[in-house]
């Protein structure tokens, strides 16, 4: 789905690119499903969606990975700022920000190949969480590139599952207006 | 009873007193199981409370309301099929940013989820068609979302708000506490532009030399009419009011240059064309104006003034954006206005030679069928015996278009009608909204023949309630629009326009039967006689069938997903310009 009006003369698709917003929204119920009923009317592809409980019960933290033109982005803070439930919009930066994303793979290994995939998972500072005849399941946590990086090395192995979780963020120190602050 | 403490009551009660204290005086609405407890308190409430005969028409008649008003409309309905029967006109107020108030029954809150009896998730329904939703469950939090809501749906940008509430939270027992504030954390709307904004917006206004005053619905919404009369006069910019601005600016004003779109005059899609400034007030772009939108206004700067930042380069980008309510913006905009101009101010005698000489040589008009009646004489004689105090409601579709153009509006909320949506059926509800809203004016429905077919059953509810609202039915006997445009595209093959309403139903015979005065009219001569007779009836609503000419045709127009440079002055007359124009 494209995020612009196909007529619009500031439509070009070749300036889009993967942007990290952190939104606070109200803990109440249909909040998720506003959300994203938002962007599938407006026809905003998500990369990924985490969902999950803050400092102060009565608020939830989304970090949505979203790949849009910087003028869409534009359009989609705007649209998403409109929901009544939507209290606080920050974009975060790669550099000014922590990101994370979980990763659960099961990789084939035989007696040959099990002691590779073990020094793998040290490198990457990385977990063993189950041990079967045939295969390891690892958990990782890091940025996207990481993850990635980790994948493309265990790959040639055999993957034969994969779970992932969207990526959560915060921006890094004490950010100026943020919940926290605000009820001091 | 006497062992509660005052303030304990129904959830139901608490929902009738929340309403009283939202200032609400009227709603429109029918009952049914799930909202019936409600019911129980409105019979002893001060409200008045209209019954319709379909949910449909309590939803447009809250909208006519509302917009004949400028005051929240309040429609309500029961669960499942009563509140799914709303999805059609919340949608419609959504899109016109009209402000009205849902609220509906649900099934009891141990039931949700289980697929039972009249059971609909109107909530997660109405979701994309409204500002916002309330689902309550808790009888505690009935007044408090209803105060929120009237405090959404009239603040900011306006528009629909829902509340559906379980029956078993109508039935339980409550504290009544109505909130004195509304405070929303995540709900602010920007009232005033910034400073800078203003400035900048005055130095592009002080620069330019073609400039356009761009007017939307937003100007009525936002009661700017002197404002905007000031506005023009001190920066002497022609004005375009849109369909959704009509009576925004008035009409008569040397200024003007009618309205811009599809169906637009040819001076004031071209002003838009050829300008270097467009002043965009309370407008948002929509395709019905912009024509192709890559060749809109390819010359023009972009001042947009809107209430709604995420209207701000939606669909044009701009160069100035002034957030914050219109009236207030242009206050800003005119003393900043003033000391640009001191510095310099432009000379528009060019422009403003150019663009009116297109408003005298591109009139609108329309041809006398020879054997037949014009829609447009009709709906002009209607206008000019009525004149500019009567509200116009108008469905969709050419009569609509026709409406727009040769009625003359020269007030705000003197012209109703379904913009952005384009809702068959509006008229009839929305004009008994209208007149029970104001009820000292005229009110007309101008309807077609298709429209008038889906929501006449109101006119019941008007004749029961004294609600006499006039209708002419613009009778061609087809879908004129969609045969307009099966004439002109689809090689006039006319698959099901044909409605036959010559033949069938009798709309008189019809009008009658609903307890209202029918009348019909066939010839040119008995026009002014037949408006005349419907205007002199005040104790029951009018249906007036004007049988006219089925191939007239609506111009000008700029067809779908062209430019607006491609506007067609009648079919297969392009204007011809002088070459210096251009």
């Amino acid at each position: 789905m494209s995020q612009s009006h196909p007529d619009s003369p500031t439509s070009t698709r070749s300036t889009s690119k993967t942007h990290t917003l952190s939104v606070l929204v109200e803990n109440s119920p249909g909040v998720l499903a506003r959300i994203s009923a938002l962007f599938s009317r407006r026809g905003y592809n998500i990369d990924s969606l985490a969902v999950g409980p803050t400092e102060n019960p009565d608020y939830s933290k989304m970090t949505i990975v979203i790949n849009v033109e910087d003028h869409a982005l534009e359009q989609v803070i705007a649209q998403l700022d409109k929901l009544i439930n939507v209290i606080d919009i920050a974009q975060l930066d790669p550099v000014t920000s922590v990101q994370r994303e979980l990763l659960l793979v099961k990789v084939s290994t035989d007696a040959k190949t099990r002691s590779q995939v073990l020094e793998t998972v040290q490198l990457f500072r990385a977990k063993v969480v189950d041990v079967a005849q045939d295969a390891v399941t690892i958990e990782a946590t890091g940025n996207t590139e990481k993850i990635q990086a980790l994948l493309r090395v265990l790959e040639p192995y055999g993957i034969k599952e994969l779970v992932q979780s969207g990526l959560v963020a915060m921006s890094r120190g004490l950010k100026p207006g943020s919940i926290s602050e605000d009820q001091k | 009873m006497t062992k509660e403490s005052n303030n304990e009551m129904t959830g139901a009660s608490a929902l009738v007193q929340a309403l009283e204290h939202a200032g609400v005086d009227v709603m429109f609405g029918i009952p049914g199981g799930a909202i019936l407890p409600a019911y129980d308190p409105i019979f002893d409430s001060k409200i008045r409370h209209i019954l319709v005969r379909h949910e449909q028409g309590a939803g447009h008649a809250a909208t006519g309301y509302a917009q004949a008003t400028g005051r929240v409309g309040v429609c309500i309905a029961t669960s499942g099929p009563g509140a799914t029967n709303l999805v059609t006109p919340l949608a419609d107020a959504q899109m016109d940013s009209v402000p009205v108030v849902a609220i509906t029954g649900q099934v009891a809150s141990g039931a949700i989820g289980t697929d039972a009896f009249q059971e609909a998730d109107i909530r997660g329904i109405t979701m994309p068609v409204t500002k916002h939703n309330f689902l309550v469950t808790d009888p505690a939090e009935i007044a408090g979302a209803i105060a929120q809501a009237f405090h959404i749906a009239s603040t900011g940008r306006p528009g629909a708000v829902l509340v559906d509430i379980a029956k078993d939270a109508l039935q339980m027992k409550t504290e009544f506490s109505y909130p004195k504030s509304i405070n929303l954390r995540g709900y602010h709307p920007i009232m005033e532009p910034t400073a800078e904004s203003v400035r900048d917006a005055a130095r592009l206004i002080a620069e330019s030399k073609q400039p356009v005053l761009y007017v939307g619905g937003g100007a009525i919404k936002s009661n700017s009419q002197k404002e905007l009369v000031k506005l023009a006069e001190l920066t002497g910019a022609p004005v375009v009011t849109t369909l959704m601005a009509l009576g925004a600016f008035p009409d008569s004003h040397p200024q003007h240059l009618g309205m811009p779109g599809m169906h637009g005059t040819v001076a004031a899609v071209t002003a838009l064309q050829k300008a270097d400034l467009l002043i965009t007030l309370g407008a948002r772009f929509d395709d019905r104006v912009t024509g192709k939108l890559s060749s809109f206004a390819p010359n023009a700067k972009i001042i947009h003034a809107d209430i709604d930042p995420a209207e701000i380069g939606k669909n044009r980008r701009a160069d100035v954006a002034l957030i914050g309510d219109l009236t207030k913006s242009i206050e800003a905009l005119i003393p900043a206005i003033k000391a640009e101009f001191k510095k310099s101010q432009p000379d528009l005698t060019p422009w403003l030679n150019t663009v009116y000489g297109w408003r005298n040589r591109f009139p609108l008009g329309y041809d006398h069928p020879t054997d037949g009646l014009s829609p447009q004489y009709v709906i002009e004689r209607i206008g000019k015996i009525s004149g500019p105090d009567a509200i116009y409601v108008a469905g969709v579709g050419q009569h609509q278009m026709w409406a727009s153009q040769f009625i003359n509006y020269e007030k705000p909320r003197t012209w109703l009608n379904s913009g952005g949506l384009g809702t068959m059926g509006y008229a009839v509800p929305a004009a008994m909204g209208a007149k029970v809203g104001a009820p000292d004016k005229v009110v007309w429905a101008i309807d077609g023949d298709g429209c008038f077919q889906m929501t006449n059953q109101e006119l019941v509810t008007c004749a029961l309630n004294n609600i006499p609202i006039k209708v002419a039915v613009i009778n061609n006997e087809s879908l004129g629009m969609v045969r307009q445009w099966q004439t002109l595209f689809y090689n006039e093959r006319y698959s099901n326009t044909q409605l036959h309403s010559k033949r069938i139903p009798d709309f008189a015979k019809l009008a009658e039967a609903m307890g209202c005065v029918g009348l019909t009219c066939e010839s040119k001569d008995h026009v002014d006689r037949t408006i005349a007779q419907a205007m002199e009836i005040n104790d029951r609503p009018v249906v007036v069938d004007f049988s006219v000419h089925k191939d007239a045709m609506v111009w000008p127009m700029v067809a779908a997903g062209t430019s607006n440079d491609e506007i067609v002055n009648a079919r297969s007359l392009a204007p011809i310009w002088d070459s210096q124009e251009l």
